[in-house]
């Protein structure tokens, strides 16, 4: 296939063929990741700028990797030493960037629309690692990689139940985009004050009833509750949406059997996910981060020797 | 003696033609029918003659903003626009909440546009437009303030806002509300629904507007003195404000030609040219405006003319500040209503003119034998495209930005003198 695409900034770009030949491309790296020297000169001599202007381990970490593993440089510029800090416009932070001939710029920002932003005024790729609460195309690739794995590529009338802050979440914005493209049956659950306006037009069941909304899921998808939620009066307190949204292994029970957990991470245990479950046979949230490289070493090889 | 003579211009359905005799219209009389004799001639070629119009709410951003505006740069916008009178809100560094910051800037607007356009601050409401302490609005007055407002910040506390209506009331000062619950929607940035759901912006929804209308509309009627309602936005306060006026309650309203001709999707994209405050909102908000604009529930246009400087709106859509750029295409934007038979130039001419004159007791430019020459010619059928070249405002920010638009003032008369004249004529 001829990629087409500069950038990635959201699943919502891809085409469904797209989006499964990049899941497929992931597959040959993931099986590289499993050889004892996990490197591969595909793309000797490029250089990639991770700039991630919010704090992020994992992604970064994750995209760190895959562009060792595929033998390119990376650079680092985070939030707390760029000159962001020191009040420099996002579009000069770029610029700026830029003029140092990177071939790809991987951002993670705080802004909705700020991937988009960086891709509409640069030369070289833009990767978005998560705008604000608007998309994360490659959490959502991973995402799908992992349950992929977990039923043999077979998604058609599988039952995602994805549990927790969907409001706030660009994980939820493009992992609904995604998996109902793909024939899954995408159920979303959190209290209403944490469910975003319009949502009854996304393409997927609203629930606000946690042991309706897992009944019967084949995976289950919790994501992570920042505590300042409830500073802004969306819960009344951690422990209440713990006893009522939390993944407990008894509102794991309700799931269909041999049901898989996902969580993007980092996991907040006890909160949206007891302990029990984070670790227990369920649990697909190593084999998520896993998957992430391969992923993102896809994306990576897609975008960087695409021919212009 | 006569001055002037505009020749061939469309007033109403008729081709006239129009002699000034010093700063007074001295004659209207069918076309070729006055000798011109010293007077100078204009050639109208059918342009449409219309009164010189009032924007009853403008940000000049003189003092302390002149990087985004100043007065001169503000009023010859406005001038170039069809603006004779221009009211400038108050939320200037430092606040006009002092006859000292009125009387600079009517001092800035005399130096820069002696003969007009004529400015009309509009006095802070409160101290500092911190919502605590009453401005002194009789020094206001007498400095030369013609309302009083706290716009850009919603006064939150109702007693604030009603012992201001009463103190103003005395002085015979209009009070205009920016309505916006200041909580509700708080940290928002377009319009909630599906779209700002979508994009991951949070929202300002339409009630945060709405139950402050409610509110000013309930406090106007308990006390029977008048408010103005400012840059209305959506079907909801629509219903309100019919609701109440029907019932006879002293409230007026505006809103801006941009809830006019746009809707939400201009943000799509992350354009922050179109995030503006209260939101862009849904076509069916836009129809609801359009309909009140029509009716008469909604009393006059404004432009909310809110300019920022390019670097300020070129960062992505959180950071952005709120507003449009307007004086430049207020008048094109209002041809594009009278050619979606929207409007007709009769209602633009009661929005842009009569009603805000009536509204705050501001002199009204008519057309008519006697009246002070204060008059423009628009050429409807003009095209022209807005870009950084034919705008006359020091900032850009609008979604008409690139646009081409219909309707373009080709001369302004202020006092019987023509302040402003395009040359060459613009081509259809």
């Amino acid at each position: 296939m001829q990629w087409p695409h500069k950038d990635l900034l959201d699943v919502s770009q891809l085409t469904t063929e797209e989006a499964l030949f990049l899941l497929r491309t992931a597959e040959r790296f993931a099986e590289i990741n499993t050889r004892p020297v996990k490197k591969a000169p595909i793309l000797k001599g490029k250089s990639v700028v991770l700039f991630f202007a919010e704090p992020s381990t994992r992604t970064k970490v994750s995209f760190d990797v895959a562009v060792k593993r595929l033998s390119a440089d990376s650079f680092s510029i985070s939030a707390s030493t760029s000159s962001l800090q020191k009040g420099e416009s996002l579009k000069d932070t770029a610029l700026t960037l830029e003029a140092m001939r990177p071939d790809a710029i991987v951002i993670r920002h705080r802004a909705s629309g700020a991937a988009q932003y960086l891709a509409e005024r640069l030369r070289c790729a833009v990767i978005n690692a998560g705008d604000g609460q608007h998309a994360h195309p490659t959490q959502a690739l991973l995402d799908t990689f992992t349950l992929s794995q977990a039923w043999q590529g077979a998604f058609a009338g599988k039952v995602v139940c994805i549990l927790g802050d969907i409001a706030h979440s660009r994980v939820a914005r493009s992992g609904v985009d995604l998996l109902s493209r793909l024939g899954v049956r995408v159920r979303l659950c959190g209290p209403r004050t944490l469910l975003p306006p319009g949502v009854a037009s996304w393409p997927a069941q609203v629930y606000t009833d946690p042991g309706a909304a897992v009944a019967g899921a084949d995976a289950i998808m919790c994501l992570r509750l920042q505590l300042e939620r409830q500073q802004a009066g969306l819960l009344p307190n951690l422990a209440e949406y713990a006893r009522r949204f939390g993944l407990s292994r008894a509102l794991l029970a309700k799931a269909a059997p041999g049901a898989v957990v996902l969580h993007p991470g980092p996991m907040n245990r006890g909160v949206e996910i007891a302990d029990s479950v984070a670790d227990g046979p369920a649990s697909r949230v190593l084999g998520q981060v896993t998957a992430g490289v391969a992923v993102r070493m896809a994306v990576l090889h897609l975008l960087l020797t695409r021919k212009a | 003696m006569l001055t002037w003579i505009i020749r061939h211009a469309r007033l109403g359905d008729a081709i006239i033609d129009l002699a000034v005799q010093a700063d007074r219209i001295a004659a209207i009389a069918p076309a070729e029918s006055l000798q011109a004799e010293d007077a100078r001639v204009l050639e109208a070629h059918g342009a449409r003659l219309l009164p010189s119009l009032i924007d009853a709410h403008v940000h000049l951003r003189e003092p302390g903003f002149e990087y985004k505006e100043d007065i001169a740069s503000g009023l010859a916008a406005a001038l170039a626009g069809g603006f004779g009178q221009v009211m400038a809100m108050a939320n200037t560094n430092p606040v006009n909440d002092s006859a000292t910051v009125t009387t600079f800037m009517l001092e800035r607007a005399r130096v820069s546009h002696p003969h007009g356009p004529w400015l009309r601050p509009i006095g802070a409401l409160t101290k500092g437009l911190a919502g605590q302490e009453l401005a002194p609005a009789g020094e206001l007055a007498e400095a030369g303030c013609v309302a009083l407002s706290n716009d850009g910040k919603p006064v939150a506390s109702t007693e604030i806002l009603r012992r201001a209506m009463e103190y103003a009331a005395d002085l015979g000062l209009m009070v205009i509300d920016h309505c916006e619950d200041p909580a509700l929607g708080a940290g928002g940035g377009m319009n909630e629904g599906a779209l700002s759901g979508r994009l991951g912006i949070k929202g300002i929804p339409d009630v945060s507007e709405a139950i402050q209308v409610a509110r000013d509309v309930l406090l106007a009627s308990y006390l029977d003195i008048p408010i103005h309602l400012a840059h209305i936005s959506c079907r909801a306060s629509v219903e309100i404000i019919a609701q109440a006026k029907a019932k006879g309650v002293p409230v007026t309203a505006e809103t801006c030609p941009h809830y006019l001709v746009w809707d939400e999707t201009m943000v799509e994209g992350y354009r922050t040219a179109a995030k503006v405050n209260p939101p862009l909102r849904t076509a069916d908000d836009v129809l609801a405006l359009r309909e009140a604009v029509r009716t008469g529930v909604i009393d006059i246009l404004a432009t909310d003319h809110a300019p920022h400087a390019a670097h300020e709106k070129d960062v992505p859509f959180d950071e952005a500040p709120f507003g449009i750029s307007g004086l430049d295409t207020a008048l094109a934007l209002t041809t594009l209503l009278v050619r979606e038979h929207a409007l007709s130039w009769s209602d633009a001419v009661r929005l842009w003119a009569e009603a805000p004159a009536r509204i705050f007791r501001l002199p009204e430019a008519r057309i008519e034998e006697g009246a002070p020459a204060n008059f423009l010619l628009l050429a409807e059928d003009a095209s022209w495209t807005v870009s950084r070249q034919t705008m006359l405002s020091k900032s850009t920010n609008t979604p008409a930005l690139g646009m081409e638009l219909p309707g373009r003032v080709v001369a302004h008369f202020l006092g019987g003198q023509l302040l402003f004249h395009r040359t060459p004529w613009p081509a259809s």
